[in-house]
């Protein structure tokens, strides 16, 4: 399992079958079989759509429901003003102290926190109908002076609430090192903007009895929180997310146009389906926090790091305290001896901020990596060696040793896929057919956890082998991992494997983010399997095979089926060691030096991820992590008229995402080194780290190819062309 | 989206008979004038459908090409004697939209698109445009993507068309049809700029038709390009656009055809730019002289100053890579 993987590298290239199992719902999914949350065709199935406030803050004073009511096909309209009351919502405050903050809380009253907030459902026979009705619904208003401006209000930030501070020997040690770096970064707010819109369909079984098929990251969670919100009993509720059209974190919590359609449902007591619309989706499922950074960065003349400042102000709303922890990566991804930082949110105007892939660290990568750059040049240091100079060894945070590191291995492998000795250590040297051309690279990391999770695995009389969980596949080909491992570990072909999952009344597993499904519940798998197999022992007794034909076994003690159900989670292990997976970027890019466009050239990254389960899968998240992060480094913001606190481009056609021209060839590369003090499959996450770092690799060779630094995203062309003048 | 009525033109003169009707619009490839239904920027009563109209047709004439309004986007840039003997046309098409965009686009929709300005589309906001006396959103706001030759307080909207650039530069003329019978235009006449009527984009009358354009014979053929600059490789409105056509004996520029996009209400034609060239040798040099002159006139906006050295700059690269300098 030492070996290095580089079989498939390269993306114009087709992976062929040495290259691991391909996906196991992949048919279902080009043939349109796979059916997502809104394509159920339940019985007496009637349609929602939300009219969202125009207002950015204040009160609602009227809503004329009239016309919309008598609109052909209506059945009902539903407002703060007739809304039956959400029993969850009813949280008993002390008087006298502040309210508390939690999720916008559906019709429940005339305030409004944000544009775009919902302030009435429409319910018809058809969506056409209900979206006309929709047009018909007139909302008056008390505007109240809002803030959406996350740059000019820097100073109102305050302390999140967990983790503000950090200190590590001296405060501000980088101010006396000799070689400095001082910068500030802006992250611009990003949409996670996933292909499939979120939608549901929810249903009433009964008083207290609900079914929903919705898209979500955690069939468990959102079964609870229904539960909680509705106060029924958590097994009254069933969810259903068999298949998710993307989602990067935009699916982890139960927003409130999920609350108004079964609100809805009730009301009209039919199934109610609700999709949003695009524009819904830049406002209604949460975004990557505007962020500020500031980094201090000191080094000794020969490039030992000497202290690191971090501070970083995220964007919130007025009703939640949701912060990131973008300063984090600063405190353990180099060895560093003196780290301070502190980490502020600003409540905005604005809907709630949440989780996006690589969520923190990716923003604070953005920061850390380029100050990191911009000290090479000052040291005249290459990247990949000043980054070697200050490698840590063992964890700088805890103190602990790494469950499993090769990140040298990594730096190695990265630098021959790009062609690293071609570049040159001076900025703006090279030429390529009147572009300039430039290197850069940039490192990732991401804690590595394993969570709790249950797997029941049964084999039926046919030999087919049925493993059921409650995990969600967003779209990393988890049930192709999960397949992979219980094929190898219980010595049967792929095809002969069933894995159920999206399910509420499977065995608990946790939510699909934070890239720990391989780790929890590919551990659980390869346990049950495991499990399963010493239960076949024990029926033989001892002198079985290897590869035991478990369908003639269960024929010969005359069964038709052999179960188990086993529980997995992490041990002492985790407080033994520090756990991450890391990534390193290599990027090398054109720049037009008169019109300022920057063109990719080629893309090389290497994931240091323990063992590679399914390399076709983990290779697409890699490229798509990759992909993701061009979009932040080149062109996604997501842009706000302050006067108004309305976004300008909440469409795809003006928020820009990259496309298939603005991507050059991608090469995954994998280190492929179990991890083998994690878990028992030597696995760690890559869903975040593929992105972690991936922006600052674009930035660092822009520099390179130019010798202007962008520290305030997206890189698009007006912000070199200032640059171009001086050519 | 309010409700509508729906017609299927068989005739040229059913067609004109229906919009001479108030509230009642022409819709051909669709792919602007629903969106813009959807989003509550307009609400026709009637829809005459144009597309099994023959107008389709790309034919060549005496001195020059006709392209039917019908023509498709896809179409029209693939089709051999555009590509052979009008490339700019032919590129400036496929700078714009996607694929499957082009495949439902027509010339005529092409040319009647509207802007893609955030606060036209946007009906809680103010527009001149769209709504006039309401005031213009974008004077005071975000207009990085907007106009910095002709502009009034009024509308600082750009037209948003790659084709129209391409067209302009290539003296084409508009063929009209109304009640009276055809009329033809100089392209460069067709659009207008916002003046005190922002919400006027040309100068079609609500009860005319665009039949088609024809393009004049030229010696540009060898030495055009389109070069769009954009926040994507693909599938993004132009930052600038600019066209350049010329015609180079021995070194030296005979004549010249020069056009911008993104910077004005109007595909924007520098007919100083091209004067100056005339006569002069094939260099870098000459290039951003004539850029100079094309900037004479541009004003910027908060956002959008960056265009004043973008915009020359692109002139420049454009006529490089016209006349083979790259
Ligand atoms: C996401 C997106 C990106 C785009 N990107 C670009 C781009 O980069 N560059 C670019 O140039 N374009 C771009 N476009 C615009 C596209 O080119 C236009 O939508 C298209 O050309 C319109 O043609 P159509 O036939 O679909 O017009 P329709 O939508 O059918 O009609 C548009 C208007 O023209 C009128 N009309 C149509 N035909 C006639 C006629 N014969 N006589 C009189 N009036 C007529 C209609 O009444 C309507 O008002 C983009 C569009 C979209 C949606």
């Amino acid at each position: 399992m030492s070996t290095i993987n580089k079989s498939m590298t390269d993306n114009k290239k087709q992976p062929s079958s040495s290259d691991g199992p391909s996906r196991v719902d992949g048919r279902l999914k080009v043939t349109g079989a796979a059916k997502y949350s809104a394509e159920f065709a339940v019985k007496g199935l009637v349609y929602g759509v939300l009219v969202g406030s125009t207002i950015t803050k204040g009160k609602i004073k009227s809503i004329d429901i009239k016309k919309a009511e008598h609109a052909p096909g209506v059945l009902a309209v539903i407002t703060h003003f007739n809304s039956p009351k959400v029993p969850g919502y009813q949280v008993a405050t002390d008087p006298g102290k502040p309210a508390v903050k939690g999720p916008v809380k559906v019709f429940n009253d005339d305030q409004i926190l944000y544009n775009g907030q919902p302030v009435a459902l429409v319910i018809a026979d058809t969506f056409e109908r209900a979206l006309f009705a929709a047009s018909l619904v007139n909302a008056q208003y008390i505007a109240e002076k809002h803030i959406t401006n996350l740059k000019d209000n820097l100073g109102k930030a305050v302390a999140t609430h967990d983790d503000t501070e950090y200190k590590r020997g001296i405060v501000d040690a980088y101010k006396s090192a000799p070689i400095i770096v001082e910068q500030e970064y802006m992250l611009p707010s990003e949409v996670h903007n996933p292909m499939e819109l979120h939608a549901l369909i929810a249903r009433w079984d009964a008083a207290d009895k609900i079914t929903v098929w919705d898209k979500t990251q955690g069939v468990k969670d959102t079964q609870s929180n229904i539960a909680k919100l509705f106060h029924i009993p958590v097994e009254n509720v069933q969810v259903h997310s068999k298949f998710v059209g993307g989602a990067f974190g935009s699916a982890l919590q139960v927003w409130p146009h999920e609350v108004a359609a079964i609100i809805g449902a009730k009301v009209v007591k039919r199934p109610v389906k609700l999709v949003l619309g695009r524009a819904d989706m830049f406002t209604s499922v949460g975004y990557r926090p505007l962020t500020w950074q500031k980094i201090g960065i000191g080094a000794t003349a020969e490039g030992r790091l000497v202290g690191i400042t971090h501070h970083a102000v995220g964007q919130t709303s007025t009703y939640e305290d949701f912060a990131e922890g973008p300063t984090d990566i600063s405190r353990s991804l180099y060895a560093c001896p003196n780290v301070n930082s502190s980490n502020k949110i600003l409540g905005l105007d604005v809907g709630s901020p949440t989780w996006m892939r690589g969520p923190g660290d990716a923003t604070g990568a953005f920061a850390l990596e380029s100050a990191l750059d911009e000290l090479s040049y000052k040291l005249n240091i290459d990247p990949i060696e000043l980054r070697l100079k200050n490698y840590a060894e063992t964890d700088p945070e805890s103190g602990k040793p790494f469950s499993g590191k090769n990140l040298k291995d990594a730096y190695k492998l990265g630098a021959e896929g790009i062609g690293w000795k071609n570049r040159k250590q001076e900025a703006g040297s090279v030429t390529r057919d009147g572009w300039l051309l430039g290197y850069g690279m940039s490192g990732g990391v991401f804690g590595a956890d394993r969570e709790p999770a249950t797997v029941k695995a049964t084999m039926l009389a046919d030999g087919t082998l049925v493993l059921q969980t409650a995990v969600s596949d967003i779209g990393p080909g988890t049930g192709t991992a999960m397949v992979a491992i219980a094929s190898e570990t219980m010595g049967i072909p792929a095809h002969q494997i069933r894995f159920d999952l999206g399910d509420s009344l499977y065995p608990n597993a946790p939510q699909q983010g934070g890239s720990t499904i391989t780790s929890s519940v590919g551990s659980a798998v390869y346990m049950a399997c495991r499990d399963l197999k010493e239960k076949f022992q024990q029926l033989i007794g001892n002198g079985g095979e290897d590869k035991p034909n478990y369908a003639k076994i269960l024929k010969q003690h005359n069964l038709t089926q052999l179960q188990v159900v086993t529980d997995s989670k992490a041990g002492a292990e985790v407080d033994k060691y520090a756990m991450y997976s890391w990534s390193v970027h290599f990027v090398s890019v054109l720049v037009n030096p008169a019109t300022g466009v920057v063109k990719l050239n080629k893309v090389v990254c290497v994931a240091d991820s323990g063992r590679i389960i399914s390399p076709k899968t983990a290779r697409s998240q890699v490229i798509g992590g990759a992909v993701m992060g061009i979009g932040m480094a080149l062109m996604e913001e997501a842009i706000f008229d302050d006067r108004y606190g309305r976004l300008i481009n909440n469409n795809l056609a003006d928020y820009h995402v990259p496309v298939s021209a603005d991507i050059p060839q991608i090469e995954a590369i994998f280190v492929n080194k179990p991890d083998i003090n994690i878990n028992p499959i030597g696995a760690k996450g890559m869903g975040e780290i593929a992105l972690i770092g991936m922006a600052a690799a674009v930035a660092n060779a822009v520099y390179n190819a130019t010798g202007k630094r962008i520290r305030n995203l997206p890189i698009t062309p007006d912000k070199l062309v200032d640059w171009t003048a001086l050519t | 989206m309010k409700q509508f009525q729906y017609l299927r033109a068989a005739t040229q003169q059913s067609t004109l008979d229906a919009i001479s009707k108030p509230g009642t619009k022409i819709i051909a490839g669709g792919t602007n004038l629903i969106d813009l239904m959807k989003r509550g920027v307009t609400a026709p009563d009637k829809l005459v459908d144009i597309t099994h109209l023959p107008l389709k047709n790309i034919t060549p004439t005496k001195s020059g090409l006709h392209i039917g309004a019908l023509a498709l986007n896809s179409t029209v840039s693939e089709n051999g004697i555009v590509v052979q003997k009008f490339p700019l046309l032919s590129m400036a098409l496929k700078a714009g939209a996607s694929p499957q965009l082009r495949n439902m686009a027509t010339v005529g929709g092409n040319m009647m698109q509207r802007t893609r300005c955030s606060y036209f589309y946007d009906t809680t906001m103010p527009c001149n445009k769209r709504e006039p006396g309401t005031g213009c959103g974008a004077m005071g706001g975000l207009n990085r993507m907007h106009a910095i030759f002709g502009t009034r307080d009024k509308c600082i909207a750009v037209h948003p068309s790659d084709m129209c650039v391409g067209l302009a530069a290539l003296d084409a003329t508009v063929i009209i049809a109304g009640k009276k019978g055809e009329r033809r235009i100089p392209f460069t006449e067709f659009h207008r700029l916002p003046g005190e009527h922002p919400d006027v984009d040309n100068t079609l009358a609500k009860d005319e038709m665009i039949i088609g354009v024809d393009i004049p014979d030229n010696n540009f053929a060898k030495n055009s390009y389109y070069l769009k600059v954009r926040d994507r490789q693909s599938y993004a409105f132009a930052l600038v656009s600019v066209a350049a056509g010329l015609d180079i004996s021995n070194g030296t520029i005979r004549q010249a055809r020069l056009a911008m996009g993104g910077v004005a209400h109007k595909p924007w034609r520098l007919f100083e730019a091209e004067k100056f060239l005339v006569g002069k040798a094939v260099s870098e040099d000459s290039f951003k002289q004539a850029a100079q002159i094309a900037m004479q006139g541009a004003k910027a906006y908060e956002y959008n100053a960056f265009k004043l050295k973008l915009a020359p700059a692109t002139i420049t690269e454009a006529l490089k890579h016209a006349s083979g300098l790259v």
